[in-house]
């Protein structure tokens, strides 16, 4: 039993792991701002859902598991909150997504 | 192994850095700035478990909290900015 | 292992700094000190010091950046352009530079068990505070009673800082040329962050009370707290505007906070004094001398989060309320 839950907590960090990764990657070659946007919250929601689940299955039933849940559930409450506000803030100043009109960024630098 | 995990969010941390420093447009930055505070967030759970203390789980708690306001302020200097610009423009006209 | 991971961050420092000095736009360099402040306090954590990351984390990378940018909102974006002799300024810098690199050779290696620090110093209050103070947190133990003065001189500078900034922000309201009620909507009309925000702010100040009074048994302790609790009061200003936050949370109040975490402090050691020991010899408070400490320590944790809280909000709204 406690070997299948090292199993699956050590699949979970490491598909974690590598959506962070992948995240961070995606932020960096994104031609633009709204796409470089889907990429961070990939690792934040994803990311954390599976990071987070996998320390929980290491520590059981214990008071740091109830702390895990509620980092879990701010940053699935917050991070998104953020990305949204983000978003339409850069819309309402005039950012333009890439694909209109080519590479017509308008932001304010 | 906890040690993949934490270089994982280290790399991916050096990427978000990149992309704060090199971003063309004030979004990018502040978007930079918020995945590296949820990063941070993920990094302190696991050096939390690594270290083997998880009263330290207090810590990632009060980052994630603070990172949200941050970017909250950010968006409500954005917007008193562009009040501003656009009053200046208005009384200039 | 740990180390390489320390030394990572702290190469990821020594990029942001270069970035914070090389741009000239103030905001993006407001970011960026967001961002070094945070690889600072997790450096620290990797380091074992819970206390001061948290610290670091609540009042440099939080409170900051929202002051930072209050700051900004009041003067330009752009630096202006440097007019002063860069040479002897660089070789001034260079100097101190490697005279503080050459000091640190005499320093003892890192983590090395020899080291003074390690012999004389910290199996001293290691050994004494279960003997007089008996909580968990060494931390705690050592800067709320074997190190009261200091803290005491802190929780008076912050006060200073306080009273220095309402001093030169706070007198009359200048002339804004914006309408009135736009300015004072905060994000009232973004539904999403509001109604998160709002959900959120209650547990942000059960959150910020949980870290001033568990200070004894984890990380955590008065300053953390005050700034937690100020981030909360500072969030729901954002979101619902400056003059409702105002309503709140009165400026009088403010006042009184910023003066009466002080007031608390020097009243504990005063009441030493009048039971008989010494000043903030809190083994007097009460008859069981472990008791005794203990109460003191709550009783001035509680003074200095009072403290921070009343500051950092009054920095705040000098900054917010002086007109766009």
């Amino acid at each position: 039993m406690s070997a299948l839950l090292d199993t699956l907590s050590w699949v979970l960090l490491t598909l974690g792991g590598l959506s962070v990764l992948v995240g961070g990657i995606g932020a960096l070659r994104m031609p633009d701002l709204y796409t470089r946007m889907h990429a961070a919250s990939v690792t934040d929601s994803l990311g954390a859902i599976l990071v987070l689940g996998g320390i929980m299955l290491q520590a059981g039933w214990s008071l740091a598991t109830i702390k895990l849940i509620a980092i879990l559930l701010f940053l699935l409450l917050t991070s998104p909150t953020s990305s949204n506000a983000l978003a339409s803030a850069a819309l309402l100043a005039g950012t333009r997504p890439f694909a209109e009109a080519g590479q017509d960024e308008e932001a304010p630098k | 192994m906890y040690y993949a995990v934490t270089i994982a969010t280290l790399v991916t941390m050096a990427l978000a850095l990149l992309r704060a420093v090199l971003g063309p447009s004030v979004y990018d930055r502040v978007l930079a700035v918020n995945m590296l505070g949820t990063k941070t967030v993920l990094l302190l759970s696991v050096i939390a478990f690594l270290y083997g203390r998880p009263d330290f789980l207090d810590l990632a708690l009060a980052y994630a909290l603070i990172n949200f306001i941050g970017v909250l302020a950010v968006l409500e200097f954005f917007r008193s900015r562009a009040l501003r610009r656009s009053a200046e423009r208005g009384a200039r006209q | 292992m740990i180390v390489i991971f320390g030394i990572f961050l702290l190469t990821l420092l020594v990029i942001t700094a270069i970035a914070i000095v090389r741009s000239d736009n103030l905001f993006v360099a407001v970011m960026l000190m967001g961002i070094a402040s945070l690889l600072i306090a997790a450096n620290f954590f990797l380091l074992d010091a819970a206390d001061v990351a948290l610290t670091e984390a609540a009042v440099g990378a939080g409170i900051s950046t929202v002051l930072f940018l209050g700051a900004l909102a009041l003067t330009s974006e752009r630096e202006r352009a440097k007019s002063s002799n860069r040479l002897l300024s660089f070789i001034v810098v260079a100097a101190a530079a490697l005279i503080l690199i050459y000091a640190t050779f005499d320093k003892p290696r890192f983590g090395d068990p020899e080291a003074p620090v390690q012999t004389h110093v910290a199996p001293w209050y290691l050994e004494k505070t279960p003997e007089y103070i008996d909580i968990p947190n060494v931390v705690t133990a050592v800067l709320g009673s074997f190190r009261g003065y200091d803290t005491l001189g802190e929780v008076f500078v912050v006060f200073t800082a306080g009273i220095g900034v309402l001093f030169l922000l706070g007198g009359g309201k200048a002339t804004s040329t914006l309408p009135e009620e736009k300015i004072n909507e905060g994000l009232r009309h973004h539904l999403i962050p509001r109604v998160v925000g709002r959900i959120l702010i209650p547990f942000i100040l059960l959150f910020g009370l949980y870290v001033q009074f568990h200070g004894e048994y984890g990380p955590g302790g008065g300053f953390q707290a005050g700034a937690i609790i100020a981030a909360a009061i500072i969030l729901f200003a954002l979101l619902e505007g400056e003059k409702r936050a105002l309503s709140v949370l009165p400026e009088r109040v403010l006042l009184g906070l910023m003066a009466c975490g002080p007031l608390l402090y020097g009243a504990v050691g005063l009441a030493g004094v009048l039971l008989g020991g010494n000043f903030l010899d809190y083994s007097v408070l009460s008859s069981d001398p472990v008791k005794g400490q203990q109460l003191g320590i709550l009783l001035i944790e509680a003074g200095v989060g009072i403290t921070v809280t009343g500051v950092l909000l009054g920095i705040f709204h000098a900054f917010a309320a002086r007109g766009r």
